[in-house]
C-alpha cells in the first residue's frame, strides 16, 4: 500500500514523467536532437549484417549540406529530371494540402490532415519503389499516392464525400484506399497496419513474387503493441518489408519522448531484433531516396527487413481539429533544424544548375492550377454539404453477399 | 458535460490520493475533448500525465496499480480505440477478483467518448457497450447529461470493481436530440445541465426516469435519452423514458415497473442491432414482463453496418425513427 514506510536507509521510489524540451511560452529548443554533418555516414553494402551497422541506427544519414551540394556516399542516386519530378511532387502535396485545408475552412468536407513540412518523406520513398510494391500507410503519406500518379480528382472527390467518392461516402477523409495505387487502405487505428505489411511481404514470399511492402508508423503510434508484432514477424521470417518510423516529433499534443524517443532513437529498435536500421535526414529528399533505393534493393533480394526512422517535423496541426499553440511553442515549426524539404531540393537544383527560382515559381504555379482544377471537377461532383453517393450504400460490401437481416434492414431504413 | 466530467476528477482527486489519471494526451493538454483539463496543474504529473499510445498498455497498467492500492482512472481517447486493451479488460480485470478470490482487485475506471454524430467514420463513432456489458466481472455505465455524468464518474471510481465509463461525445456540448440541423442547445439552457459542487453520487444500478408517462415504455440511455424526449413531443405520444444509466448493474425493477404500467416498450440505441443490449433488454421484458405486454417490443437501432462518415445522419437512429416507432407500437394489437 501506498502508506508503506521505507526501512531505514531506504530511498522512496520515484517515478520519471518525460517533459519536452519547451513549452508554449518557452523558447523552443531542439538541443537534444543528433545530426550529423552531410555526407559523413558510411553507405555498407546491401547484404551488410544488421549487427555490423549498429551505429546506423543513431546517426544521421544526410546528403545535401548547407550549401546545396549533394556529398557523400549516398549521393547520386537520381538525375535532374527525376529530382524536378521529386520537387513537382513535393509542391502538388503542398499546394493539395493548403487547397484541403480551405475547402474545410468552407465546409465542403468535415477533416483535413497535412503533411506540411514532411513530403519528403513519402515523395522520395515511393520514387525508390517499384509501383507494383504495396504501401501500407498512415493519413500522413499523402505524398505516396499523388507521387504514384493517383488522380487528384479522386483524392478530393473522398475527402468531399461526393457523389464520385471512390469510397462511397464511408470512410473518415483522407483514409484513402487504391490497391492499383499500391496504396492499402487506411485505417483510423494506429499501428494495425504495420503488421499487415509483414503479412503482405510474407505472403509475396511465400508466393514467389517479386513484389516487397513497405509499412509506415508515427513515432507516438510505435508504442502499439502492433509495432512490436511487425518487427518480431519481420526478423522471424525476414520478411522482404521496408518498416518506415516517421518520427515527426510530435503525436498530437504528447512529444516524442512519451513514445520513448528521448532516451534512444527509434531506428535503435530495430537492433533487438536484429533487424537492419538506418536514422535518416526526412527533409533530405535525396537521402530519403538513396536510403529507400537501399532498403527496397536489399528486401528485393532476399536480405531481410529495414527499419528506418525519417527525422522530421510536423510543421502544422495535427488535424482540422488540433491547435498546436495549446501544447508547444509558436515558433518550434521555424527553429526546426533540419529545414523545409522543398526549399533544400530548390536549392539544390539551383546550386547544380538545374533549376531558377523563375522555373520553381512556373512550376509552383503550375502546380496550383492543377489541384485547383481537380478541387473544381471534385467539386461539380457535390461536397459533404451537398449531395452525396447513394445513402443506400452503406449496407453494401459489409459482406460479399447480403445477407437477409441487412436485406431487411436497407428496406426498413427505406432504400 | 466536459465540465462535469472534470469537475467529477477533481472532486475524487481531492477526497482520495489513490486517484491516478492517465491517458493519451491527458495530461499537459488535457484531453482531446479537454474532460482532464488543468488537473495536471493541479495535482502534479504524478497524479495526471500523458502516456504512450498503446490501450493495451493503459489498462493494463491500470490494472497493475489497481493491484497495489491505487485507484486509477484512465482514458482511451475513443471508445473505438479500446479493441487493443479488450484482452487486459476482459481476461484480466474482469475476472481478478473472482480467480484470486478477492486477494487482488482492479478498482479502475476506464473512461471512453462513444457514439457518433460528429462525422467521425468508423472509427470515432462506435458505441461498443454490448462487448463490455456481455463479460462477467465488468460494470459498464454511460450517462445523458452533466448531472449524472459527474455523479456516476464519482461513483465509478469509488467503485472497488473494474467500470467501462462512456461518454456519449455528442452530448460534450448539450443535449443532442438528433435534430444535427438546429444549432446546438449547450447545457447551460437544460435544468440537468446544472451540477451541484463538491462531492455527490449517483448510484451504478439506478435508473432515472427522464420523462413520465403513460402510452408506452422507451428503455434507452447515453445520447438517445434526448432523441426520445425529441420524438415524444413531436409524436404526442405520452411515452415514459426510462434513461437506463448504467447497464450493468441494471435498474430492473424500474424497467419491470415501468412497462407493467404502459404495457408498451421501445428498446433504443445507438449500437447496431445483433446482439446489442436491446436484445438483452428485450429479453429482460419478455421474462419479467410479458404478461403486461400489449405489443411486441421493438428495438430502434443503428444498422448492422460500420459506422458510415457521409451518412451518418441516414445511420443515426434518430428522431423520426423514433417516433415511427413509437406510433407502430401504439398502433400495435
Ligand atoms: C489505436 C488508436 N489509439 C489512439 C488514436 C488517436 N490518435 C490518432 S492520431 C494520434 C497520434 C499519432 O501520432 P504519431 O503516431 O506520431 O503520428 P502523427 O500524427 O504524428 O503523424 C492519436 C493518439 C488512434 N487513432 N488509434
Ligand atoms: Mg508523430
Amino acid at each position: 500500500m501506498s502508506d508503506h514506510i521505507p526501512e531505514a536507509g531506504g530511498e522512496p521510489l520515484r517515478l520519471r514523467i518525460p517533459e519536452p524540451v519547451a513549452r508554449p511560452g518557452d523558447p523552443p529548443a531542439f538541443r537534444d536532437l543528433h545530426i550529423d554533418r552531410a555526407g559523413e555516414v558510411r553507405r555498407p553494402p546491401i547484404d551488410v549484417a544488421a549487427a555490423d551497422i549498429i551505429d546506423l541506427g543513431a546517426d544521421m544519414i544526410r546528403v545535401l549540406d548547407v550549401r546545396g551540394e549533394a556529398v557523400g556516399p549516398w549521393a547520386g542516386t537520381l538525375g535532374a529530371d527525376e529530382l524536378r519530378a521529386g520537387l513537382r511532387d513535393m509542391l502538388t502535396v503542398r499546394a493539395f494540402d493548403a487547397r484541403m485545408l480551405r475547402a474545410h475552412r468552407q465546409g465542403n468536407t468535415s477533416f483535413y490532415m497535412q503533411s506540411l513540412g514532411e513530403e519528403a518523406v513519402s515523395c522520395a520513398h515511393r520514387r525508390a519503389l517499384d509501383p507494383r510494391d504495396m504501401c501500407f500507410p498512415t493519413y500522413r503519406q499523402q505524398g505516396l499516392l499523388i507521387t504514384a500518379g493517383y488522380p487528384l480528382v479522386d483524392m478530393v472527390n473522398q475527402i468531399y464525400s461526393n457523389s464520385h467518392d471512390p469510397l462511397r461516402g464511408r470512410q473518415l477523409p483522407v483514409m484513402y484506399s487504391s490497391q492499383a495505387a499500391g496504396f492499402f487502405s487506411i485505417s483510423g487505428n494506429l499501428g494495425t497496419q504495420f503488421i499487415q505489411a509483414v503479412g503482405w511481404a510474407m505472403a509475396s514470399a511465400l508466393s514467389s513474387d517479386t513484389r516487397i511492402a513497405s509499412a509506415w508508423i508515427g513515432d507516438g503510434a510505435t508504442a502499439e503493441s502492433d509495432f512490436h508484432s511487425a518487427m518480431v514477424f519481420a526478423s522471424t521470417y525476414h520478411a522482404p518489408v521496408i518498416l518506415n518510423i516517421v518520427n515527426n516529433q510530435w503525436a498530437i499534443s504528447t512529444f516524442q519522448g512519451f513514445a520513448r524517443g528521448d532516451s534512444a532513437t527509434f531506428a535503435s529498435r530495430g537492433h533487438g531484433f536484429g533487424i537492419a536500421a538506418l536514422r535518416v535526414d526526412g527533409n533530405d529528399y535525396l537521402a530519403v531516396h538513396a536510403v529507400s533505393s537501399w532498403a527496397a534493393q536489399r528486401a528485393r533480394a532476399n536480405h531481410g527487413p529495414t527499419l528506418i526512422e525519417w527525422v522530421t517535423y510536423r510543421v502544422g496541426a495535427h488535424s482540422t481539429s488540433d491547435d498546436p499553440t495549446a501544447y508547444r511553442p509558436q515558433d518550434e515549426p521555424s527553429t526546426w533544424p533540419l529545414g523545409d524539404p522543398i526549399e533544400r531540393l530548390k536549392n539544390h537544383l539551383i546550386r547544380i544548375g538545374e533549376w531558377s527560382d523563375e522555373r520553381h515559381q512556373q512550376c509552383a504555379d503550375a502546380v496550383d492550377a492543377v489541384v485547383r482544377a481537380a478541387a473544381e471537377e471534385a467539386e461539380r461532383h457535390g461536397t459533404l454539404r451537398s449531395e452525396h453517393s447513394a445513402p443506400s450504400s452503406m449496407f453494401d460490401d459489409v459482406f460479399a453477399s447480403m445477407p437477409d437481416h441487412l436485406r431487411r434492414q436497407r428496406e426498413q431504413a427505406g432504400y | 458535460m466536459v465540465e462535469a466530467i472534470r469537475d467529477a476528477h477533481i472532486v475524487a482527486m481531492e477526497r482520495d490520493e489513490k486517484v491516478v489519471v492517465f491517458g493519451q494526451d491527458v495530461g499537459y493538454f488535457g484531453g482531446v475533448f479537454r474532460c482532464t483539463h488543468g488537473l495536471q496543474q493541479r495535482f502534479g504529473k504524478h497524479r495526471c500525465f500523458d502516456s504512450p499510445i498503446n490501450e493495451s498498455a493503459i489498462v493494463g497498467a491500470a490494472i497493475g496499480m489497481g493491484a497495489y492500492g491505487l485507484r486509477p482512472c484512465v482514458e482511451i481517447q475513443f471508445a473505438d480505440y479500446v479493441y487493443p486493451a479488450y484482452d487486459q479488460i476482459v481476461s484480466e480485470a474482469a475476472r481478478l477478483r473472482h480467480r484470486s478470490a478477492g486477494d487482488f482487485t482492479a478498482p479502475i475506471t476506464i473512461r471512453m467518448p462513444t457514439g457518433g454524430g460528429i462525422f467521425g467514420g468508423q472509427t470515432h463513432s462506435q458505441s461498443p457497450e454490448a462487448i463490455f456489458t456481455h463479460v462477467a466481472g465488468l460494470k459498464t455505465v454511460i450517462p445523458s447529461n452533466p448531472y449524472d455524468a459527474k455523479g456516476l464518474l464519482i461513483a465509478s471510481i469509488e467503485d472497488d470493481d473494474p467500470v467501462i465509463f462512456l461518454e456519449p461525445k455528442r452530448l460534450y456540448n448539450g443535449p443532442f436530440d438528433g435534430h444535427h440541423e438546429r444549432p446546438i442547445v449547450p447545457w447551460s439552457a437544460h435544468p440537468l445541465g446544472e451540477v451541484p459542487d463538491g462531492h455527490y453520487t449517483v448510484a451504478l444500478g439506478t435508473a432515472r426516469i427522464h420523462r413520465a408517462g403513460n402510452d408506452l415504455t422507451v428503455l434507452t440511455y447515453g445520447t438517445l435519452v434526448h432523441v426520445a424526449q425529441a420524438a415524444a413531443e413531436e409524436t404526442g405520444i405520452d411515452a415514459e423514458i426510462i434513461d437506463l444509466r448504467s447497464l450493468v448493474p441494471l435498474d430492473l425493477a424500474t424497467i419491470v415497473e415501468s412497462v407493467r404500467k404502459t404495457g408498451r416498450c421501445i428498446v433504443a440505441h445507438e449500437a447496431t442491432l445483433t446482439s446489442g443490449f436491446g436484445a438483452e433488454l428485450s429479453a429482460l421484458v419478455q421474462e419479467h414482463a410479458l404478461w403486461s405486454l400489449e405489443a411486441p417490443v421493438v428495438r430502434v437501432t443503428g444498422w448492422d453496418t460500420p459506422y458510415p462518415h457521409a451518412h451518418e445522419w441516414n445511420y443515426f437512429p434518430g428522431p423520426a425513427r423514433l417516433g415511427a416507432a413509437m406510433r407502430a407500437t401504439l398502433d400495435a394489437r
